[in-house]
């Protein structure tokens, strides 16, 4: 297998470090449920979380994956960053990364973000914690270890709803999808998909309904307030709750096997209704659990391939 | 006054239709004769041409020079180096300077400037509206008397379709042309490569082909109505060249222009985010470049302009959707346009039209001609040098350019201007 460097997304791994992430990933589950969470492992690694975006679960989901491993995290946020000064973001990556940190995290609302700054970032190991639209690797392997604990992904269909076009889940769902032999299907009105799509080799739909029977998953969007008004993408809250939202009604039509999940944070009444999110069938505190272990996972697997090319 | 002769080349000058071997003298800046083999005399110096072009100097109808406000990415100094580079002897500049170019002590500025630098003429574009805002026209009569020879706002499309047609009717009413960056930016807003597969592949904002079809379907409608003459800036969509190739079927007014990148490059160059490959109109499709491959081809397309438009590195180098827009042109114009030659698509003087007469004729520039008494702007090109392009070695402050490491076929070897050597390539014999 070939070293994972950085993980700037989906698109560049191979189905087989895929695997060997989500195994790893899977080891460490219990290591957060132990009466001491505290590991070894990357003892004397440096990882800065740098975040541009807002972020509660994914900055708190790397810190904890970081720290259990005994590793020292630093959380940096653009509200106190130098950005505020007009520093440039190629200038506070760089200067961040001549402090020497062995990982160094990412969020930012720049689609490909990480790709541009690797190449100035000699040494420091990147992993993209969401790039705009593009990519949110991270997430995807969270999902994928909530489903190997729950009969596995290969061959199963997850109909994802919602926001696809700003949505960089989908687009890392719908890389690994075809790398892992699930299907995903899409529902959203087409004012919610980017161009071309299909050609992600995915189905389509715009009936919420149409889709449901048959999906093994059913994967709810956050939808953006903002998108309701300043872009036009739907008319309005309460229409998009009865064309896409999940009810209790849909959930039956799904049958009781079918799985939630949501990469929060929820609409509560908008994507998914209360009693929905609350439900059984519902993944989505087990998808927030399995990220913590698939992040430790990242972090160990990127510290070994700085430490072995340090040692070459 | 001792001349110049240029011995054995191949003499191409499309404006009077001559594609033969044989010399060029040049005397006090003119053209005093080209034929077979001419004899200037005991005194006259000689530079031999054997196995290069000779055409008359190049003419790039769409550039931006920066200056003023921006010399940091450009000056008419530097920008008049890279055109001579690039074998442009007369350049046409856009008006989004700063201030911009719709006072005519600017235009006047402009052309006063270039004329103190004088290694190649620049003619401004002046703005169709004042400080580019689409509302109020600018007094064109005044910038064509201080030198404007069209008239554009550039980058900030006039969208008010009351303001196109009143623009175009004052226009058309003293013949001026009015040149459109076509874009309906209500449907391109937040995009900053073509709407399509590799917009959704890289997660960023699109820009629909439609903007650009839209407001030229909507232009060409007020030019029929106008009789306003109508120029269609870098055409980038099948659908724009579909349109045009209409109008102009039905006999109006209406021109384009192409840029070399839009006829040689498709979007596949963003996919790994180079942002160096980002402009407006955007790298479009292949099916897009094949239809302005086409329009070159069957005459649609009569104008080969760069959109040469310098950016400082910083402005550059900030991640794909917060870099600017646009690309440095003028110092590979030549090479890449001579493709569409290899490729069959011209006939080599069909393609130097495009870049010398063509542009003249839509401009009423004296330029663009070797006939005998025309001034002395000269471009002398190897068609088969092969070299690497490297942007540390453009004359441009700004490196801007998709073809860094790139081999291009064909390089300018000599520049003349007013019979004056501008120019002369890294090894290229001097005047004997």
């Amino acid at each position: 297998m070939k070293p994972v460097r950085h993980l700037f997304g989906i698109a560049q791994l191979e189905a087989e470090q895929i695997e060997y992430l989500l195994t790893l990933g899977a080891s460490f589950i219990d290591l957060s449920r132990r009466p001491l969470r505290k590991a070894p492992t990357l003892r004397g690694k440096t990882i800065i979380n740098l975040f541009f975006e807002n972020s509660t679960r994914t900055r708190t989901s790397f810190e904890i994956a970081g720290k259990r491993l005994s590793a020292d995290v630093i959380n940096i946020s653009a509200a106190t960053s130098a950005t505020k000064k007009g520093e440039s973001l190629l200038d506070t990556a760089q200067t961040l990364a001549a402090m020497r940190p062995h990982v160094l995290v990412i969020r930012h609302s720049i689609a490909g973000c990480c790709e541009f700054l690797a190449p100035y970032l000699e040494g420091t190991a990147i992993v993209n914690a969401g790039d705009g639209a593009h990519e949110h690797p991270t997430q995807v392997l969270t999902d994928l270890l909530t489903l190997r604990a729950h009969g596995g992904f290969a061959g199963k269909v997850i109909t994802m709803v919602g926001d696809i076009s700003h949505s960089r889940v989908a687009r890392s769902h719908l890389l690994a999808a075809r790398k892992m032999g699930y299907t995903v299907r899409l529902v959203a009105p087409k004012t919610l998909l980017p161009a071309e799509v299909e050609r992600y080799g995915c189905e389509v739909f715009h009936d919420f309904d149409a889709a449901i029977p048959g999906s093994d998953v059913l994967y709810m969007l956050r939808v953006q307030n903002e998108r309701l008004t300043s872009s036009c993408c739907f008319p309005s809250i309460r229409e998009y709750h009865e064309a896409y939202g999940l009810n209790r009604q849909r959930l039956r039509l799904a049958g009781e096997d079918c799985l939630v999940m949501h990469p929060g944070p929820m609409n509560r009444g908008v994507e998914i209704a209360t009693d929905v999110a609350d439900s059984v069938q519902a993944r989505i505190l087990d998808q927030v659990e399995h990220g913590v272990a698939v992040r430790m996972a990242v972090l160990t697997t990127l510290c070994g391939a700085h430490a072995m090319e340090e040692e070459a | 006054m001792s001349g110049l002769l240029l011995r054995a080349g191949r003499v191409v000058d499309p404006a009077r239709g001559l594609d033969a071997t044989g010399d060029v003298l040049i005397r006090d800046g003119r053209i005093e004769a080209v034929g077979g083999r001419l004899d200037g005399g005991t005194k006259v110096r000689v530079l031999d041409v054997d196995g290069l072009v000779v055409c008359p100097g190049l003419i790039d109808m769409h550039v931006h020079l920066r200056e003023p406000g921006q010399e940091w990415k450009e000056d008419i100094e530097s920008g008049s180096h890279a055109a001579v580079a690039g074998g442009v002897t007369t350049m046409c500049c856009m008006p989004n300077t700063e201030p911009r170019l719709d006072h005519a002590a600017v235009v006047m500025q402009v052309i006063a400037r270039a004329r103190a630098v004088g290694l190649c003429d620049v003619h401004p574009i002046a703005a169709v509206s004042r400080n580019l805002e689409g509302r109020q026209l600018t007094e064109m009569r005044e910038l064509a008397r201080a030198g404007a020879v069209a008239f554009s706002d550039d980058g900030m499309p006039i969208w008010h379709a009351g303001v196109m047609r009143k623009a175009l009717e004052y226009a058309s009413s003293f013949g001026f042309l009015i040149i459109q960056h076509a874009e309906d930016k209500q449907l391109t807003e937040g995009g900053c490569i073509n709407e399509g597969w590799v917009s959704t592949q890289l997660g960023v904002h699109g820009m629909p082909a439609e903007g650009e079809d839209a407001m030229i379907a909507r232009d060409i409608m007020l030019a029929r109505r106008t009789g306003g003459r109508y120029h269609v800036a870098h055409i980038s969509t099948s659908g724009a060249v579909a349109l045009v190739r209409r109008a102009r079927a039905e006999g109006l007014p209406v021109s384009a222009e192409a840029a070399p990148h839009h006829f040689a490059l498709t979007e596949q160059e963003v996919m790994a985010y180079n942002a160096d490959a980002k402009m407006s109109p955007p790298l479009r499709t292949e099916t897009d470049r094949q239809a302005v491959i086409e329009g070159l081809a069957d005459g649609t397309i009569e104008v080969i302009a760069t959109d040469h438009a310098p950016h400082h590195v910083d402005d550059k180098r900030c991640g794909l959707s917060c870099a600017a827009f646009g690309i440095v042109g003028l110092e590979t114009m030549l090479p890449v346009s001579l493709q569409l030659v290899r490729d069959g698509v011209l006939k080599l003087p069909e393609m130097i039209a495009k870049m010398t007469v063509n542009p003249a004729r839509l401009l009423g520039l004296a330029a663009g001609t070797l006939a005998p008494g025309a001034r002395a702007d000269l471009c002398v090109f190897d068609p088969e040098e092969c070299w690497v392009l490297h942007r540390d070695k453009l004359r441009s402050k700004s490196s801007n350019t998709p073809w860094h490491g790139k081999t291009m076929t064909g390089r300018v070897k000599y520049t003349l201007k007013d019979g004056r050597l501008v120019y002369r390539d890294e090894g290229a014999p001097d005047v004997a």
